[in-house]
């Protein structure tokens, strides 16, 4: 790994708040930076395989001599994009375009800036948490070609990581955001529940679901929230209040924040190298004058059964419209009934079908009130210990994954070991709250670690007075892979 | 536990035609997660309320006004048989 230290470096390795300077002083012009993002495409995603359908000789996007003063976003092949293919990576999905644009697409085209044609890879339906469940093949962890970019956001963390993307949009469900975030050493937020529009996000589990930034660094983060959250009438679960402008709390200062770290998520499991990486960032932010105390989160050890009975009946329920009528991929027969179940059984994918099956038998009579029901209680509990521990704090920090990244294979015909991976980000969704990954640290192989830090609803701004005080003070996130294509 | 007339029960609520092979690797894996998730009994939840949506939400009702729709065109336009104006399925009724 090296350090860039920014004199002569290539325009796609910048961060967007660099771009966004060089676009004002006139030193550089948009099409400057598609080109530099088109050249790298085509030599490193070969390797990486960051984005889908083989797209990478095509133009990045339409109209590209009318963008001007933009820092083109990459998307992750389930938010909408109008006229461009948008599959989920699922065979399901198979030539889907879209008929109009999520709200985010909406909101990126009205900030003067522009995303990217070519949609990024991700566990199929985002079901998963390696990008190893996709219909278009894996994605590789630009640190280290034989390891995973976690997922299922994977593809929009590999993009970032490897500059094929300036910065990116990913969706959060148990982790899906915060875990290839740190596999792939960058910054990835989940905003809280109903901050930022879901109108256009294929549905997974509707009660967790978010969409998030997945960047560079703090700055980027702060700066692509701006332009994403927001009410919106086309989501009833979005929340009408203020948006505040998130590059103001970057500057806030960190002394006297009180950050509870919880007992239940320091212990057997967790990686001692990543053990230690966190022990040290919460040492420097000692010393930049944040308070620290252990709290307890007591039902941390139920949040990864909770998650796959409460994620599995949604997505079971809300995949039941794919049956090969209204869109993407039908199998032939003679009768509905077997239509349907043709179309599904072939073109879902194994963990699809794993969590589809799952989730309708925990609705299922006789098992609802065992499973199900049983779940929402549990997620009360897991909420309200939150509640309980922001009564006298700012933030928590965790780790964000037990493990740094795994081989790729390693976990694939192990489903339950695959699921726990998530054990430390999946609470967040339950309860609704904010939560960043950042990268500290690397381990003696190189691959990345990243920290979590949680917050109250709404209250991401904590989130970034802290994880700005923390970068500024560190340099983890200017390391860059050595991946040479 | 979870047998694997259950899974083929469950998958044809679900409108998924499994292979045999699909089954037997489902009913084992399906089992070891249900086994896991078991976790969740040793939990009192007597008075414990559920909660369906980590932030409060109600009920969002809008004007029962005319506004504008995807066309016809547009909403068929993904569609793997079509008419003019309609999805085209397999005979429901004889």
């Amino acid at each position: 790994m090296a350090i860039s230290n920014g004199v002569d470096k290539k325009l796609n390795t910048l961060t967007a708040h660099e771009l966004l300077d060089k676009l004002k002083s006139g030193g550089i012009s948009s099409e400057d930076i598609f080109s530099a993002l088109e050249k790298r495409i085509k030599e490193a995603d070969p390797k990486v395989n960051a984005y889908v359908r083989n797209q990478v000789q095509l133009p990045l996007a339409d109209n590209r001599k009318n963008i001007t003063g933009g820092v083109p976003i990459a998307i992750k092949d389930n938010i909408c994009t109008e006229g461009y293919n948008t599959e989920c990576c699922s065979k399901i999905l198979e030539g889907f375009i879209p008929p109009y644009d999520a709200t985010v697409i909406k909101k990126i085209k009205g900030s003067g800036h522009a995303f990217l044609k070519l949609k990024t890879n991700m566990d199929e339906f985002a079901f998963g948490s390696s990008t190893e469940n996709s219909s278009f093949g894996l994605t590789h962890n630009p640190w280290n070609l034989d390891y995973v970019p976690g997922g299922s956001s994977g593809g929009s963390a590999a993009a970032v990581a490897s500059d094929e993307a300036i910065w990116a949009l990913g969706s959060d469900t148990g982790g899906s955001i915060r875990q290839p975030a740190s596999f792939c050493g960058v910054v990835g937020l989940k905003p809280t529940y109903g901050r930022v529009s879901r109108y256009g996000l294929i549905a997974f589990a509707s009660s967790l679901d978010q969409i998030g930034p997945i960047t560079k660094d703090v700055r980027d983060c702060a700066l692509l929230m701006n332009i994403i959250a927001g009410y919106d009438p086309n989501d009833s679960t979005s929340v009408n209040t203020q948006v505040p402008d998130y590059t103001k709390s970057l500057n806030s200062g960190i002394k006297g924040l009180k950050i509870g770290i919880p007992k239940e998520y320091f212990v057997e499991g967790l990686d001692p190298e990543v053990n230690s990486a966190v022990k040290e960032a919460i040492n420097i932010l000692k010393k930049l004058g944040a308070d620290f105390k252990e709290v307890s989160l007591n039902h941390t050890q139920y949040a990864v059964p909770v998650y796959y009975i409460i994620a599995t009946a949604e997505a079971s329920s809300n995949l039941a419209r794919f049956d090969g009528v209204q869109y993407g991929f039908r199998s032939k027969a003679a009768n509905l009934i077997d239509m349907y179940k043709k179309t599904r059984g072939e073109a879902f994918g194994e963990e699809a079908k794993r969590r589809i099956i799952l989730g309708t038998f925990v609705l299922s009579h006789g098992y609802y009130d065992a499973y199900y029901l049983r779940a929402l209680k549990v997620r009360t509990l897991i909420k309200q210990d939150f509640d309980k521990a922001f009564q006298d704090l700012d933030c928590i920090i965790t780790p964000t994954s037990p493990s740094p990244a795994f081989k790729i294979g390693e976990r694939v015909d192990d489903p339950l070991k695959m699921y726990l991976s998530d054990i430390y980000t999946i609470s967040a969704n339950l309860a609704g709250i904010p939560g960043m990954s950042l990268p500290c640290g690397f381990t003696k192989k190189g691959l990345p670690i990243g920290m979590q830090i949680l917050a109250k609803h709404f209250d991401e701004e904590r989130i970034f007075s802290l994880s700005f005080a923390y970068e500024q003070n560190t340099e983890w996130h200017k390391m860059k892979p050595d991946f040479k294509p | 536990m979870i047998d694997k007339k259950t899974v083929e029960y469950v998958a044809n609520l679900a409108r998924i035609e499994l292979k045999e092979k699909e089954l037997d690797k489902l009913s084992g894996q399906l089992g070891d997660i249900l086994g896991f998730i078991d976790k969740l009994k040793e939990v009192n939840v007597d008075s414990v309320p559920p909660t369906s949506h980590a932030i409060s939400i109600g009920n969002v009702l809008r004007d029962d006004s005319l506004k504008e729709s995807l066309p016809v065109n547009k909403a068929l336009s993904n569609s793997p048989l079509k008419n003019g104006s309609s999805f085209i399925v397999p005979k429901v009724i004889e």
